[in-house]
Parts: C-alpha cells; structure tokens; sequence
C-alpha cells in the first residue's frame, strides 16, 4: 500500500461515511452540513488525481455557494428542527434498498472495465501538463478554445436561470 | 494507478445518493441527494481524465454550471411549494395524483 493509496481510502472513507450520514439524518440541516463534509473529501479526492484547480472549484462553487443556499432555503422556511422521521415506512424501505442495491452491483461491474488501449494517454501525462503549462492554464486552454462554444451556452442556461429563479421565487411581478 | 479504487468510490457515493432520493420524504434533502449524485459522476469524469485527457476534467465544469443553475431553479421551486402548502413533504404534495 503506497501513502498515495493510504490518503486515497482516508479521504475515500471520509466521503462515503458522510453521505451516508447524510442521507439518514432526521434534521435537514445536519444532513446539509454533513453533505459538505462530503465535497470537501471529494476535493481531496480531486487533488490526488491530478486535478488541483477542479479541486477549488469543488470547494468554492460546491461547498462555498450551493451548499449555503441550500442552508439559506432550509433556514428561510424553518424548517431546520428535527421532525418525525421522513423516511419511508417498512415497504418503502425494503424496495428503495433493494433497487440502490441492485444498481451499486452494476456500477461496481463497470470498475472492471479499462479504457481502449488506444486512447489512454502515458501514465503521470496530466501532473506533466500541468507541471509544464502551469495548474490552470491546462485546463482553461482548452475550455477557451475546443470547448468555446458549449462555454458560451453555459452562459446562456445560467442566464435562463437566473431569470426562472427570480420569477418563480417572487410573490408578485 | 487510482482509476479503478476511484470508479469504486463514485458508484459508492451514487448508490447512496439514489438510495437518499427513494427512501427520504423531504424535498430539500432529496435535492441535495441529487447534488451528491452529480458529485459521484464528477470523480469518474475526474478519475478519467487521468488517463483519457483533459476534457473530462472540463466536462467538471459544465456539470457546476448545470448544478448551480439546477440548485438555483429548484430552490425557487421548493420556496414556491411551501408558500402554497406550507409543508415540503412530498406525500403532502400530491396534486397531479389521480
């Protein structure tokens, strides 16, 4: 076991403890906060595969802006305080188990699978491009080029969105 | 090589986010089961991108884009509901059912 794969499983245990801690919480809010736990394990996960800038992003989009407007939403409504339990009864239970079960065998199938030999790149190829052209740069070059174009649609649907959200959440236009 | 301890950890994380979308009743907290989904694919677009090149990792981006559009929507949409029925239980929420 490589300290690479030691920190892996730490971060790895760390997500998956928390998500699952996060879907059984009574109380909306521990279940937000315990989400967040989650993104940040993630964005440890995101630096041991190369990817150190989508680990910022994680950090500052995710956990920094979606999730406090999930907590702004929770603390907007009062609906923080722990209720019954939402979870469903017996009958519910057992099935919604049995199909997440179902399809985490599937998933856990794909592992198996590698990608063509054709196409996978030299290993250690994305933390030389990033040493080379620098952490950002590798990224954003060509999200500003290839990738332009969805770029600007991305602008249009955050567009699209703002104005949903201002209408649907407005009492009167 | 992380790749297949990854793809292991991603279906972990989205299993639990369809198991939290089946068995809760909350509205909020069956959204944020769908943020963790997401988050599940981003570490396999991540994890391959090792391997295949970077346009799994801008593939990261445009999956913020869409969740933060998605969250901002939703939310509105839930505020919406709950000035209407005052609950955001969704057995409560029962309109369109026959």
């Amino acid at each position: 076991m490589t300290p690479t794969l030691i920190v892996f499983w730490a971060f790895a245990g760390l997500a998956m403890g928390s998500a699952l801690l996060c879907i059984t919480r009574r109380n909306p809010v521990s279940s937000a906060l315990w989400l967040v736990v989650t993104l940040f394990a993630l964005a440890g996960l995101f630096v041991l595969l190369d990817a150190q800038f989508i680990a910022v992003l994680q950090v500052l989009v995710y956990a920094g802006a979606i999730m406090v407007l999930f907590l702004f939403v929770i603390m907007l409504l009062n609906i923080g305080r722990a209720t019954r339990s939402d979870i469903k009864g017996a009958w519910g239970l057992g099935v919604g188990v049995l199909l997440a079960g179902l399809m985490m065998v599937q998933l856990l199938a794909l592992r198996f699978g590698a990608p063509p030999q054709q196409l996978t790149l030299p290993p250690g190829a994305m933390a030389r491009a990033a040493a080379e052209q620098g952490m950002v740069a590798a990224v954003a070059r060509p999200l500003f080029s290839t990738y332009l174009v969805p770029f600007e649609i991305t602008s249009i649907l955050l567009l699209a969105a703002l104005v949903g959200a201002v209408v649907l959440a407005k009492r009167k236009l | 090589m992380l790749l297949a301890p990854a793809l292991s950890v991603s279906a972990v994380l989205f299993t639990f986010g369809v198991a939290g979308v089946l068995l809760r009743r909350n509205a909020i907290v069956i959204f944020m089961c769908v943020e963790l989904m997401l988050n599940a694919v981003n570490l396999t677009f991540v994890a391959l991108a090792q391997q295949l090149g970077v346009a799994g990792q801008i593939f990261v981006f445009f999956v913020m884009a869409v969740a933060a559009a998605e969250a901002a929507v939703g939310l509105a949409i839930l505020l919406a509901i709950f000035r209407h029925r005052q609950t955001l239980n969704l057995q409560n929420i029962n309109l369109l059912k026959g």
